[in-house]
């Protein structure tokens, strides 16, 4: 193949390219609007240029440099597990997303840990421009990918599809309402973010997925009598013993099927119209010291640099430096040479001695964002009032919070980690019992939708286990060790660390409703002494055998509301026993005991 | 140019008779493949009718297999003791002597069997608070079989807690492993019903089988642990631990499922690891001070006399035995009174 001229420049061209060129002309000449530039010589360039660059060209490069960094972030998503762990940094990709440093940044005043080498991702941001979206992002090489399977335009179709539209405004509108709610204390732009949204995807979706397809193949591999053996290590959580489950899963599956659906009607629809760290680092690309040129002298305005344009940036007129994502297919695609990535190339025309101009569009850069003044107000008065319009929900308002949002052992006290939770569920995802959940809307509002809950009914905190403080970049759950956990050694005076505090329900526990024998619940109970005791008592049942009944009862001294009594109770549906918020120890005013022990 | 067709075509219509005329009939091969096509439809309808039709609804619930187990035990070895119990700090010693007595491991394991051992790993504890096999005991008893001719010694256990992170913190992980053993860790497709003809509460029960295909010799190794509801858990309740399902169930009649236990597994022989036990706060424990040294290691090839010799010697209870124990004897699956089978206690190094 080459770029339609007969030479051998190697470059995958529109195979087309002359017959496009051709058909513009002829558009052009019937509408007559526009005069039609002479048809340049055919002159290639390229082809002179040494066989390696021929090889090694740049958009070739970029390939590369995404599939690294999107194999990168499958291995870290599938090493965020106990076994696998082993040290390697699992929410780098996290952490290296400036959005979510600044945004924590500006909700909390402070940058958390590892969060600031996002710092080192701003530095070939203000060089080089937009490259974090098509050189790094997983989720727009996920778009990226996808757009390029699912377009099956004419190539006339392509030009105009990639053109610049008003609508992807709206990114700079979501990031504006997003920050500005970080400044209020709330952190919403885990909503959106891109690292978040595919961390929480993986989490709570493809992962769950692919282990019931690979039990699924065990099953039948092992059904035939063959050797099921290099399956398992596929799976995302080996050793659960049961399939992993999440509070509407389907939601998030839905959600990002919509948003490579609308790969279809918008090539990377997200990457261009909805992603805040997108909208983030296209503003600051305003300032980058490069960006892609176009050489007046050169261009015939045929428009075929819009052919595979990523970002929609206008590279066939005056670039919008804030949407392009420097993919460098323009560059690849023009048939002339007159694209380059260039240093502090000249905005204006200049007059050039030796050669004439040929374009029409005498403009070569836009700077800022496409976004006036009137709607830069309209973002912020939107952000404004969201503010109160989340706060004043019952759910996150101390006076009326819900029994069941219990937050993982090392959070923080709620209005804390509502300013520093990102929603990308990391700690879900490493959680060994299933047992951290994806909040639903019902449990913290919109404010807490995806912070992670946990369910005792699904799992237990299992007490020798701190994962989820250590794969959480924002602090939102602290870092903690085992022995601060369960208030050992140096943290022996503020005691272990409670989630909640575990109740029973008398009426469906089987030893005092039901004149039946249990006690699951203190068999399980890991604290020592045993936070469930046991009345033991004899009686006559109703058929006039003689059983002897431990009935439990709490002792909330010692509780520490782990909740396993919860998850092996045999009253699975609604458990005799069951945790609840009241009691832990993050916040003092959600503390039930006037004095709770120290050891 | 299209709209030229169209037109062509209109016309093509207005001036043809709407009668068939015979050179618009099908050819005699249209009509013969039109008519096959048909006739295979209609056949393969009637076959799938044949073959789905299900007219009470029974036919498409799931249909369970269920499997059962093989009895590991062997005849015992003349002049074999029941118990063999060991005394003192050397595991590998220990375990030699105690096996010895009760036929010695050339007895129970030939060349190139595959051999289960089923250690306790309920919890995701320190091997020091007590809760779980000693992983120390674990890994002697894997070189001894090993060093006996076993081609393959597999360790398995489905734990209340996260199965990875119990394997690793109780030690037993890397004890198995480092001593050449292959863990096995449940997984859904792990289970399979297991019938169990005569069992009182599991007659079928989910169990984790996985392990078990291709099994020779099934050997348990249980700590000594103190359990409110059934007083002692040791080398019965041990099996438990094979169990999948609803098995927080079981505590409504704990005594006869544990002797349900005894019925459903005849292991080749237990080892009661009373290196460690656990006093108080069973079966989880979690405190240093709820274990007390036993140094001793018990070897059987009755459970249930390893048992009642666990219940009154290692944790020092003086009262009735624990009922499942006597509900196991009533059912003829092994002797309780430890003192009237033959056994041989020695203090080893």
């Amino acid at each position: 193949m080459s770029c339609g001229r007969n030479c051998d420049c190697g470059k995958p061209k529109i195979r087309d390219a002359n017959a496009a060129f051709d058909l513009l002309n002829r558009l052009k000449s019937e509408t007559g609007s526009v005069p039609v530039p002479a048809k340049p010589q055919s002159v290639c360039r390229a082809g002179n240029a040494p066989w390696w660059m021929r090889l090694f060209r740049i958009t070739r490069i970029r390939v590369i440099a995404q599939a690294f960094f999107f194999v990168l972030f499958l291995f870290f998503c599938f090493t965020t597990w106990f076994s696998r762990m082993k040290g390697y940094p699992v929410s780098l990709i996290l952490e290296v997303d400036p959005l979510v440093a600044v945004a924590t940044a500006i909700s909390t005043h402070t940058v958390y840990r590892h969060l600031i080498w996002s710092l080192w991702l701003l530095v070939p941001t203000l060089l080089l421009g937009r490259w974090f979206c098509n050189w790094m992002c997983p989720y727009g090489t996920l778009h990226q990918f996808t757009s390029w399977l699912f377009n099956t335009r004419r190539n006339i179709d392509k030009l105009a599809i990639n053109r610049y539209r008003s609508i992807f405004q709206l990114k700079y509108i979501i990031l504006i309402i997003f920050l500005v709610l970080a400044g209020f204390g709330a952190l919403q732009i885990g909503l959106l973010d891109p690292i978040c949204l595919m961390y929480r995807t993986m989490a709570t979706t493809v992962e769950p997925a692919t282990d019931l397809t690979v039990d699924k193949t065990v099953q039948a591999l092992e059904a035939h009598g063959l050797n099921a053996g290099w399956v398992r290590p596929i799976a995302h959580a080996p050793g659960a013993p049961q399939q992993r489950i999440f509070y509407a899963a389907w939601f998030i599956g839905a959600m990002i099927m919509a948003l490579v659906g609308m790969n279809l009607i918008i090539p990377r629809f997200f990457c261009r119209v909805l992603c805040p760290l997108g909208a983030f680092l296209g503003w600051l690309s305003r300032f980058s010291l490069w960006r892609i040129d176009r050489d007046l002298t050169r261009c015939t305005d045929c428009n075929l640099c819009l052919a595979h344009c990523e970002g929609a940036s206008d590279p066939q007129a005056a670039l919008r430096k804030s949407e392009c994502f420097v993919c460098f297919n323009c560059i690849d695609d023009c048939p002339e040479d007159a694209l380059a990535f260039r240093f502090l190339p000249v905005t204006h025309q200049l007059p050039a001695p030796e050669r004439a101009v040929i374009s029409q569009i005498p403009a070569t850069e836009v700077g800022w964002p496409d976004l006036n003044r009137r709607r830069w107000i309209l973002a912020i008065f939107t952000g404004v009032l969201a503010y109160p319009f989340l706060r004043l929900s019952a759910a996150v308002n101390p006076r009326a919070f819900n029994k069941k949002v219990i937050r993982p052992p090392g959070s923080v006290a709620e209005p804390e980690f509502l300013e520093r939770c990102i929603k990308c569920d990391q700690c879900i995802n490493v959680c060994p019992t299933n047992v951290l959940q994806p909040a639903k809307l019902e449990h913290a509002g919109l404010e807490g939708w995806w912070t992670p809950v946990m369910d005792m009914t699904i799992g237990f905190c299992q007490l020798n286990c701190t994962l989820c403080s250590e794969v959480c970049p924002t602090g939102a759950i602290q870092k903690i060790s085992i022995e601060k956990k369960l208030g050992l050694g140096q943290f022996a005076p503020d005691g272990p660390i409670r989630l909640g505090t575990a109740f029973f329900n008398q009426g469906r526990c089987l030893p005092w409703a039901m004149e039946t024998p249990c006690v699951v619940c203190e068999e399980v109970c890991p604290v020592s002494p045993k936070a469930i005791g046991t009345y033991d008592v004899q009686i006559k049942r109703w058929d006039g055998t003689v059983v002897t009944l431990n009935r439990p009862y709490m002792r909330p001294e010692l509780c520490i509301g782990c909740g396993i009594c919860q998850h092996e109770c045999p009253v699975i549906d609604d458990p005799a026993v069951y945790v609840t918020a009241v009691g832990e120890s993050r916040s003092k005013d959600r503390s039930l005991l006037l004095r709770s022990r120290q050891i | 140019m299209a709209d030229d067709l169209k037109a062509q075509a209109r016309r093509h219509n207005a001036q043809t008779p709407r009668e068939r005329r015979p050179e618009d009939w099908p050819t005699r091969r249209d009509f013969l493949i039109r008519l096959g096509t048909t006739a295979a439809l209609a056949a393969g309808a009637g076959f799938l009718w044949r073959a789905l039709h299900d007219p009470t609804g029974e036919r498409g619930k799931p249909k369970v297999p269920t499997l059962r187990l093989k009895n590991y035990s062997l005849t015992p070895a003349p002049g074999a003791k029941t118990l063999g119990i060991a005394h003192g700090e050397n595991h590998d010693a220990m375990l030699r002597m105690a096996i010895g007595a009760i036929g010695g491991i050339e007895h129970f394991i030939q060349k190139g069997d595959v051999v289960l051992i089923k250690p306790n790993v309920a919890f995701d504890r320190s091997p020091k608070l007590g809760a779980t096999t000693n992983p120390e005991v674990l890994a002697a008893l894997i070189r001894l079989v090993r060093a006996a001719g076993a081609a393959e010694v597999r360790v398995a256990d489905n734990p209340i807690e996260s199965p990875e992170s119990c394997f690793a913190k109780t030690g037993i992980a890397d004890a198995a492993r480092s001593a050449g053993a292959k863990l096995y860790l449940p997984a859904p497709s792990s289970f399979e019903m297991l019938e169990v003809p005569g069992a009182k509460l599991i007659a079928r029960w989910p169990f984790f089988y996985a392990p078990f295909r291709g099994v020779d010799k099934v050997i348990g190794i249980a700590p000594v642990k103190d359990h409110n509801l059934c007083h002692a858990s040791m080398t019965t309740k041990n099996w438990y631990g094979l169990l999948g399902g609803r098995r927080n169930q079981f505590h409504q009649d704990i005594h006869n499922i544990v002797a349900d236990l005894a019925l459903m597994m005849k292991p080749t022989f237990v080892i009661l690891d009373g290196s460690r036990v656990l006093m108080k706060s069973g079966p989880t424990g979690g405190d240093l001070s709820d274990v007390a040294p036993g140094r001793t290691l018990v070897a059987a090839t009755d459970q249930i006399a390893a048992d009642a010799f666990g219940f009154s010697q290692l944790l020092g209870r003086s009262g009735d035995l624990p009922q499942y124990l006597i509900n196991a004897r009533d059912r003829g699956l092994g002797n309780p009174d430890w003192r009237s089978v033959a056994w041989q206690e020695e203090q080893v190094g």
